[in-house]
């Protein structure tokens, strides 16, 4: 298995607070990583360092073997690779959803506008957004605008996507139309990390799970495993809750 | 090229006693072309002063958001940079107008040993400095009010901070702060008056000079401060425009539907 990004004891604090305390994580090409656990267990911020929208305090991250918190490492270009999408979906709110997707590929990836729009509308078509790219952001809903998010990072062409509560800021139906996205995208073989509360999507897309409580990584396993025979007590009581239904 | 034409009017006071509006009608008649300069000058400092004021307020802007560097002189270098813009901001914030002029006027006088600057430009220059440090409050104002996301948007998706700010901030701020710029304008319309220190023929210098030729305090500065009025009250109407403009259009067409011009093409071409 080819890793493609390699926490090793990942610590971040915010002034005395510690909120990732030893992060150790390997994921490899083509997984898909569901990342699980309370609020305020350290999930996003762990998301948000491998992004750098966080600075680690210690520790290291490896990107395909390169540590990308080394002084001279070509953070933009990375960050091209490794595409991220938010709970609050953080589209641009002066473009439209087709600019939205085409710009950061002029501007980053220099393509020429008419490549970057061919793609732009090939994948906008891939989340079902194909009849909107002339909306702002502002008219549409909020499923639309994960959508158009995704697609807008799919444009990219990154090796990963990492997706930081992708449907929390959703209701039960828009839920649905984003996590059928993902799914897709899962099963196209694109490597994810997804820190979600759908446990429903966990058990069935994730190729595997990872429980967080209080900066630490408790416990990590196969969904199917994971779900129905959790070995810590921390995660039986976490589960407990989803599982009785 | 200021000719005044100040005897003629000072026979006719002497002569005949005029009433309001036929002292109105003499004025606007004989300083007819005088009064149009002072609005052409007046404006012109104004609008170019914003202008540049808006341009070293936008500077500003990008340099006070450059994220702190890593690299210890690059730092310091940030850090200087920052503290002179809030300096610069303080002291031409903290200062009248008229006192900057006549500071910078006399100021570069006396460095050039007594060769003084040309009014206008020397005027356009003091309004810019001057609305410069309002701008790059307003500005940062502007910035401060996009939600972080959009930057973390920007950044996630690997734009660096000038591509970040070009693309993604810039124009959104724009549209914030667009009502407080059209506040500066038409403030800067009216307080190129205090240039008339300095000796530019603006429009309030324009009154001045007349009321030395014809002694109707009242009438001539009544027409001054109309003049005044309908200049910032057109200005500030075309700029509501403009910001109504810059709103864009709150619908937009949905591909393929029937209201799609592209749409009914596709169907013609095949059929």
């Amino acid at each position: 298995m080819e890793k493609i990004i390699e926490l090793i004891n990942l610590k971040k604090s915010f002034g005395n607070h510690e909120v990732l305390r030893d992060i150790n994580l390997c994921v490899a090409k083509g997984e898909v990583v569901s990342v699980i656990g309370s609020s305020g267990s350290g999930k996003s911020t762990m998301l948000r360092c491998i992004n750098l929208l966080e600075e680690p305090t210690a520790g290291s991250i490896l990107y395909q073997g390169e540590n990308i918190t080394l002084k001279g490492f070509d953070l933009n270009a990375y960050r091209a690779k490794v595409c991220m999408v938010f709970q609050q979906f953080n589209l641009f709110n002066n473009m439209t959803a087709l600019e939205n997707c085409i710009r950061p590929q002029t501007v980053v990836l220099r393509k020429s506008k008419e490549e970057a729009k061919a793609i732009a509308l090939k994948n906008l078509e891939k989340v079902g957004m194909s009849a909107y790219i002339n909306a702002k952001p502002a008219q549409l809903s909020g499923g639309q605008k994960q959508r158009v998010a995704i697609a807008r990072a799919l444009c990219m062409n990154p090796e990963v996507i990492l997706f930081d509560e992708p449907t929390s800021a959703l209701d039960p139906e828009m839920v649905g139309e984003v996590l059928e996205v993902m799914k897709a995208l899962a099963k196209s073989g694109l490597t994810m990390i997804v820190v979600t509360h759908e446990m429903g999507f966990a058990q069935e897309v994730s190729s595997r799970v990872i429980f967080m409580d209080e900066g630490y990584i408790v416990e990590e396993g196969e969904p199917v495993e994971f779900f129905t025979n959790p070995k810590m007590p921390r995660t039986k009581e976490f589960l407990s809750r989803f599982l009785e239904k | 090229m200021h000719s005044f034409p100040i005897l003629t009017n000072l026979l006719a006071t002497a002569s005949n006693e005029l009433n309001f509006f036929e002292k109105v009608i003499s004025i606007i008649k004989d300083y007819y072309n005088n009064i149009l300069e002072g609005i052409a000058n007046t404006l012109l400092i104004a609008l170019i002063g914003t202008v540049v004021g808006l341009i070293i307020g936008v500077l500003t802007g990008f340099i006070r958001t450059i994220p702190t560097s890593k690299n210890k002189t690059v730092k310091t270098i940030q850090k200087i940079v920052n503290g002179v813009i809030s300096v610069y901001v303080e002291i031409f914030r903290g200062t009248p107008m008229m006192v900057q002029a006549m500071v910078i006027f006399w100021g570069y006088a006396g460095l050039a040993g007594g060769s003084t600057l040309p009014v206008i430009p020397a005027g356009i220059l003091i309004v810019s400095i001057n609305t410069g440090a309002y701008m790059a409050e307003i500005v940062r104002g502007g910035i401060i009010s996009i939600d972080k996301g959009q930057f973390e948007g920007a950044h996630s998706l690997g734009m660096n901070h000038t591509q970040t700010m070009f693309n993604v901030i810039i124009p959104q701020m724009f549209r914030n702060i667009l009502p407080s710029v059209s506040n500066e304008f038409v403030i800067n319309v009216k307080d190129t008056s205090v240039l008339n220190v300095i000796g530019v023929y603006e429009l309030y210098k324009i009154g001045d000079i007349i009321i030395k030729g014809n002694f109707w305090m009242f009438e001539t500065y009544l027409i001054i401060c109309v003049i005044y009025f309908i200049l910032t009250f057109t200005i500030t109407r075309i700029l509501r425009l403009i910001e109504r403009k810059l709103a864009g259009s709150d619908n937009y067409v949905i591909c393929g539907s029937q209201s799609d011009p592209k749409a009914e093409i596709k169907v013609r071409s095949n059929g």
